[in-house]
């Protein structure tokens, strides 16, 4: 990223970019794919192209859509005392505390973990595949793909795999406890989400979005 | 084509500080998309995202989210997290009193985890987005820079702090065997997820733009 030329003082007000956090101005140049073009001021990153990214984060989608499905009907953790067992699945916990006064703690830890990070997926897939094939834009796209950004904190599939772990050691003198596949699916999960989410080049899909208005 | 005269008001060199900001140039930057356009546009044509050179009440949003999640925070300590009964005994934990509990039982690593998530990083986070709010522009003793630095690292790991609420609902929906033992959340579970989106909710309404703001 440069800052702009003082040779040059005047510039078309869509060659410029403005950094989102420290509000820098910068004239937008295209960086090489691969390479990152970053704030001069504050280091944000502004601009990473990486060539074929809409097909891989299309079908980096479709893997989280189907580990997910497992994630939730599994179970996550099993637990074994006295002969009796113990399995919790996602589904199974949401349920318990759907009827009792924790019904607001379940609809929480339920969005959290698996309805916010579903949505998000389904927005960017919505949002991306017409430009993978190289059509126009979806209708509302620009909206679903602001809604998605907005979610993106929201989404906690990670830190509910460290919750599971934590839980297995709480447990661990209570009763023999074992990690249910589910626990790994939603690691896979998490790797998956890291691996979309730097695939992702914001600034460049913006500008797909409104190019092809 | 609107033409822009950058040479303004951050002068001909290029260093770092003498960057011209969006607001200085008598633009307003989108947040969203980066997309620039001339000071006074209301909604950004490229996202369709609204549009302002500093998000209105800013400070009075942060500062309001901050007290919610403060209010928040002090019963998530008092009352229980976990209610545990086994065949003779009722056991209530508070956040801190789970976390002894685990370390008298050998657990010191995973109890450390729990006390970062639950009291190291909520503290932390209150104080850290107090700092920032009161210290504004070119006024603080922690560079634009630091602070800036600070703002992401709060951003990123208050989220984290959830994890105590996921433990409290993972294991009361597992131990509900009748008659051994059943665990169910206390009400501090409630309270302590409320602070913890009440304070994301405060990081999230702070402007970081305005850390790097001349002094008016
Ligand atoms: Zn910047
Ligand atoms: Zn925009």
């Amino acid at each position: 990223m440069s800052a702009p030329d003082p040779a040059t003082p005047r510039l078309a007000i869509d060659e410029l970019i403005a950094c989102p956090r420290c509000d820098a101005l910068h004239r937008a140049e295209l960086p090489h794919a691969g390479e990152r073009a970053i704030c001069r001021r504050c280091g944000t990153v502004l601009i990473a192209p990486r060539a074929g990214s809409y097909g891989r984060i299309l079908m980096l989608a479709t893997t989280i859509m189907i580990l997910m499905f497992g994630a939730v009907f599994f179970p996550f953790l099993q637990l074994r005392v006295a002969g009796l067992r113990s399995d919790a699945s996602v589904f199974d916990t949401a349920r318990a505390f759907a009827g009792g006064n924790m019904a607001p703690l379940a609809v929480a830890v339920a969005l959290l973990i698996v309805l916010i990070p579903v949505l998000r997926v389904l927005l960017i897939s919505y949002v991306l595949a017409p430009l993978a094939a190289g059509r126009r834009p979806a209708r509302h796209a620009a909206a679903a793909f602001r809604l998605s950004e907005d979610l993106r904190p929201w989404s906690m599939a990670e830190i509910f795999v460290i919750g599971t772990a934590v839980a297995l050691v709480k447990l661990a003198d209570l009763a023999q406890v074992v990690l249910g596949p589910a626990f790994w699916m939603f690691a896979a999960l998490v790797v998956v989400t890291v691996l979309q989410d730097g695939f992702m080049c914001r600034w460049s899909i913006w500008r797909a979005l409104e190019a092809e208005r | 084509m609107p033409l822009v005269d950058l040479a303004g008001a951050g002068g001909g060199t290029l260093s770092a500080e003498a960057l011209t900001s969006a607001r200085e140039a008598g633009l307003v930057g989108c947040t969203r998309c980066t997309r620039v356009w001339p000071r006074g546009t209301r909604v950004c044509g490229r996202c369709g995202g609204a549009l302002h050179s500093r998000r209105p009440q800013s400070l009075q949003r942060v500062w309001g989210w901050w007290f919610a999640g403060l209010i928040c925070y002090i019963p998530a300590n008092l009352y229980p997290m976990l209610r545990t009964r086994t065949l003779l005994t009722v056991q209530e934990d508070t956040i801190v009193g789970g976390a002894i509990e685990l370390a008298t039982h050998g657990a010191l690593a995973v109890a450390l985890i729990v006390l970062i998530a639950s009291v190291a990083i909520p503290v932390a986070k209150f104080m850290a987005i107090a700092y920032l709010a009161l210290n504004l522009g070119h006024r603080a003793r922690l560079t634009a820079h630091r602070r800036q630095q600070l703002y992401e690292l709060v951003e990123f790991i208050g989220r984290w702090s959830m994890i105590d609420v996921f433990v409290v609902a993972i294991l009361s929906s597992l131990v509900q065997l009748n008659a051994i033992a059943t665990i169910n959340p206390g009400p501090a579970a409630f309270t302590f997820a409320l602070s913890v989106i009440f304070t994301m909710l405060s990081a999230q309404s702070f402007d970081s733009r305005m850390i790097w703001d001349r002094a008016a």
